[in-house]
């Protein structure tokens, strides 16, 4: 039954679609020099679309169209971090874009369109929806990763992507299929009520499985980690930004929907294969990392690490789990961008500055820089005062509240492997020298770009005060 | 009694200060100094307010400030002090102004970081005194080696970098534990408030889990033998400013941490396992006794004297189980404490000033070699004169602060064991020994080189620091009645604690 009121309910989602397509459009009429509309509409399209999230927020959950699209608290967080993580990529990206000639209007119609598939995926009450907010989110960013035609690694990157990304969906896609035919249903919460009931607990179990590869790709965790590393170095960098912070936070929507809004009656079986994927990605992720000299890549390992912590939130199943998982994301997503960002503002024309050693010396060179990168460094560490430390807190204290001391426990010994080469990344930029030779590093005099940079790490000082209030929004979206 | 919060005061204004000083930039070295001491001195006032006001009535904990922050996990803004961590509070504060000053003009290189990184410092270790909260406690105790690790890998020696990792790694890896530890109590007490945790009753076999959590992370910190040997590198590597603070405050951390966690929250895991913590500290104060004896470089020596030092203080503190449990003599048991804790202050001073005086020499000659330096009472006659009194203190000499705390733990030993006794009393020989042997090689005899007969005469600026060092090293040493009336309450408190068993 069509009711107009479900149109208002997805009025962001609707003027994101609309904006979307008009920056498609509008870009065709410009010519090079006019490109930067482009950009400032894309930006505007998102702060709107940011105000349309908060604005219409329902003081309850909302659905539309049947209960395929729902509206609660975790989907409001979850889309304004996006679209934050988004502004922010946009605004970095700029200069960086400029410079090697891939100013192009379809980078930001794309990214647009893979946020709306974020938005769409964080919704979703039906596995339908599921799906399809997956696909729409991933196939722009497949393309976004090939930007760069020219190449080599950022195609094989793609390729790579695209064809583990495919594999993934097609699990995704079949794990569906089976809990379609246990319970008669795509509807999340008849599928919840069904699998209590269901004369067919292994084919449940059976589909179940296949989910969770398919969440564990998302995510990224070890043992479906592989596309991470390659992603990380062949995308553009501002790509490999989005990638690092985007499909994390949707992937905080996807599990929860999937595992408990779906399957919460399952959840004595899905936990235990989280809390396995959990410790492998802290192990593999912090002691990979350590031989890296990429530091794209260092930043990859590091980051299935930090699935890892996000698995030991979710692995126990109640509200304060998911607060602190969604908590971890957020967070997360905040120290990749200003990491990324760091390279971003330091890179021009034919200096990447992804390898470690091009930091070499930044604090005699350009003091603020270093100082944001220390910020991230040590905050991605989980050394106090920094919001890291608090998201690790509460992430280890939910795996300790849930039972899994034994968890906790991995996870802070491989937190004291990891710790070496985030201070590796300190110990290069103000204890050695710049290297001989080399044109002293200094930002990109883009005015927006260094201001949100440096919003972006004093922010994660700041937040140290502020966690109190972000956590109890946190623990209220999941009804606690 | 104070209405407004001194105490958050005493801990922001120096963070706020850092900021201030960062802004100064690198162009301006000599504002970057004058705001560094302005804010350093602001902070030392505000410490004296605090134990002005704290005399008037020295009992409990007092100057509480409880503010949520974050609901969601029971965590709160809870500061207060008593008379311990006011002592620790003036400690910290005068040794930060004492750091600026010494560093006025050796530092070069970056002034107003280095000077933000030591006010940092100056905030974070006095919140460390302040919490009471079990999380604040952790953060402002883990946040402290970011700083630290700046000052060692940006201005210290050549293998600056080996040191300052060394350091961070191994301090994060004991402190990680206790993280477990603090949120493990949670799990089971459900608040990370200390009062709460000292009241509740946890099981011995938790107590056991949360002791060895607490005890990995203090040991390292304070540090004890087996977990000290990041302290010689760090010590070796670090400016001087790095290694009066290390030295002065940060190891101080860790017993204060000894204080407030395992004999407050664990008290019967802390009976059962006090032997061990006995055992290590007497095996530090005499075989590290002897570790020191053989040193070449004069700061690895009296890094090794502090750990041997740094022994008294856990032996006063753990004695007390023997005393309080087994005798029940409470007034000796008293005495331990209190002697630890004065033991904890005049260390703070003394070694302090070891390591200035050592880096006035390293400032002439570039090295801590023991063998470059000799015949400084002819060459810098005051400021021999200073190195020969901070010694005796190092020795123990009545009349110093060092004497003080050393006479009261052995005094408190003596009662619960004399074989204890014998082994802690045997270290004022070793510490006589390689403080005496070592004030023979550079103070007395001849210059070795012509550039040792020819170092310059000390600066009127080393005079004051040096000054300020020894005022406070004689003042404790021969009237130490206000440090004592000060924490008397507060000491009395914590035994009266420790000898009531957790256990129904």
């Amino acid at each position: 039954m069509f009711n107009p009121q479900d149109l208002l309910t997805l009025l962001p989602e609707l003027f994101l679609t609309a904006a979307a397509c008009l920056v498609l459009l509008f870009d065709v009429f410009l010519t090079d020099d006019q490109r930067d509309a482009t950009h400032w509409v894309a930006l505007l399209a998102l702060v709107v679309t940011i105000y349309l999230v908060i604005q219409g927020q329902p003081a309850e959950t909302v659905t539309a169209f049947g209960g395929m699209f729902v509206r609660d608290h975790m989907a409001e967080i979850l889309k304004v971090t996006v679209l934050i993580a988004t502004i922010l990529m946009f605004v970095m990206a700029r200069a960086w874009l400029k410079d090697r000639k891939l100013f192009v209007g379809e980078f930001y119609s794309l990214a647009m369109f893979s946020v709306l598939g974020a938005m769409l995926l964080v919704s979703a009450g039906n596995l339908i929806t599921v799906y399809l907010g997956l696909e729409l989110f991933s196939l722009p960013a497949y393309a976004l990763v090939a930007m760069n035609r020219e190449s080599k690694l950022s195609s094989e990157a793609a390729i790579k992507f695209f064809v583990l990304g495919a594999l993934a969906s097609g699990l995704l896609l079949f794990g569906m299929s089976l809990i379609y035919g246990a319970t008669g249903t795509l509807d999340l919460h008849q599928i919840f009520a069904a699998a209590g009931t269901t004369q067919q607990p292994h084919l449940l179990q059976f589909g179940l499985v296949f989910l969770v590869v398919g969440i564990g790709f998302e995510f990224g965790a070890v043992p479906f980690h592989m596309w991470l590393p390659d992603v990380y170095e062949g995308a553009p960098t501002p790509i490999a930004m989005y990638i690092s912070a985007v499909p994390k936070l949707a992937a905080i929507g996807l599990a929860y929907r999937l595992l408990e809004v779906g399957l919460g009656p399952y959840a004595g079986d899905w936990r235990v294969m989280l809390a396995i994927m959990a410790a492998l990605s802290l192990v593999v992720g912090n002691v990979v990392a350590i031989a890296q000299t990429n530091f794209k890549r260092m930043l990859a390992y590091s980051t299935i690490s930090h699935m890892g912590f996000v698995f030991l939130a979710l692995s126990n199943p109640t509200p304060e789990g998911y607060a602190s998982a969604l908590f971890y994301a957020v967070c997360f997503a905040l120290m990749e961008t200003a990491a990324f960002g760091v390279i971003l503002a330091l890179a021009r024309k034919g200096f990447e500055c992804e390898m470690i050693s091009d930091l070499k010396g930044l604090n005699h060179q350009s003091p603020w820089m270093a100082g944001v990168m220390a910020i991230a460094m040590f905050s991605l560490a989980g050394i106090p005062p920094l919001w890291g430390f608090m998201a690790k807190v509460e992430a280890l204290k939910a795996a300790i509240d849930g039972g899994m001391l034994w968890l906790a426990i991995i996870a802070i010994i491989c937190s004291i492997i990891g710790l070496f080469y985030y201070l590796r990344i300190v110990w290069v930029m103000y204890f050695n020298a710049p290297a001989e030779g080399r044109e002293p590093v200094s930002p990109k005099p883009d005015f927006t770009l260094r201001w949100l940079l440096s919003i972006n790490g004093l922010g994660l000082i700041a937040m140290i005060g502020f966690s109190g209030l972000f956590y109890s929004w946190c623990l209220a979206a999941f009804g606690a | 009694m104070i209405q407004w919060p001194i105490l958050s005061w005493l801990i922001w204004l120096p963070c706020a200060g850092a900021i201030v000083v960062l802004l100064a930039g690198n162009a301006r070295p000599r504002l970057a100094r004058w705001l560094a001491l302005g804010f350093s001195v602001a902070t030392f006032a505000l410490s004296i307010v605090l134990l002005v006001a704290y005399w008037a009535a020295p009992a409990g904990f007092q100057f509480q400030e409880n503010l949520p922050w974050i609901p969601g996990i029971n965590t709160r803004y809870h500061v207060g002090v008593d008379g311990i961590s006011v002592a620790l509070i003036v400690l910290t504060a005068v040794i930060h102004i004492l750091v600026v000053g010494g560093a006025w003009q050796i530092i070069k290189d970056k002034v107003h970081q280095y000077m933000a990184a030591v006010l940092v410092l100056d905030g974070l270790l006095i919140g460390v005194f302040c919490a009471m909260d079990a999380l604040l406690f952790y953060l402002f105790f883990e946040a402290i080696l970011i700083p630290m690790f700046f000052l060692i890998g940006v201005w210290g020696g050549p293998r600056r970098v080996y040191a300052t990792m060394k350091f961070f790694i191994y301090t994060f890896f004991g402190s990680i534990f206790f993280l477990i530890g603090i949120l493990y109590m949670h799990h089971v007490a459900g608040t990370f408030d200390l009062h709460q945790l000292a009241e509740y009753p946890f099981t011995f076999k938790q107590q056991t889990w949360l002791f060895a959590s607490f005890c990995i992370a203090f040991a390292i910190k304070t540090p004890m033998v087996p977990v000290h040997t990041w302290l010689p590198d760090a010590h070796v590597e670090a400016p001087t400013g790095g290694s009066v603070i290390l030295a002065a405050i940060m190891l101080k951390v860790g017993t204060y941490g000894f204080i407030r966690f395992p004999l407050m929250i664990t008290p019967d895991a802390s009976q059962h396992f006090a032997w061990v913590i006995i055992v290590l500290s007497l095996v530090a104060i005499i075989y590290i006794g002897y570790v020191a004896l053989v040193q070449p470089d004069m700061k690895k020596l009296v890094a090794y004297s502090s750990i041997a030092h740094m022994g008294f203080v856990t032996l006063g503190l753990f004695i007390v189980f023997m005393l309080a449990r087994q005798l029940g003599d409470s007034a000796m048991a008293e005495l331990g404490v209190q002697g630890a804790v004065v033991q904890m202050v005049s260390h703070g001073f003394v070694s302090g000033a070891l390591f200035t005086c050592i880096g006035v020499m390293y400032d002439r000659m570039h090295t801590h070699e023991i063998s470059v330096f000799g015949g400084l009472a002819k060459v810098m006659p005051w400021f021999g004169a200073f190195w020969v009194l901070f010694a005796m203190a190092n020795t123990g000499l009545p009349g110093t602060s060092g004497f003080v705390g050393e006479f009261m733990v052995i005094m408190s030993a003596f009662k619960a064991n004399p074989w204890i006794a014998l082994f802690a009393a045997y270290s004022l020989i070793i510490s006589a020994g390689y403080t005496l042997y070592l004030v023979r090689r550079i103070i007395w005899g001849t210059a070795p080189t012509p550039e040792a007969a020819a170092m310059p005469r000390m600066s009127a600026r080393e005079g004051w620091v040096l000054t300020g060092f020894a005022v406070c090293v004689l003042a404790i040493g021969v009237y130490p009645w206000p440090l004592m009336h000060l924490m008397d309450s507060s000491v009395a408190q914590i035994v009266t604690h420790v000898m009531a068993s957790k256990l129904g």
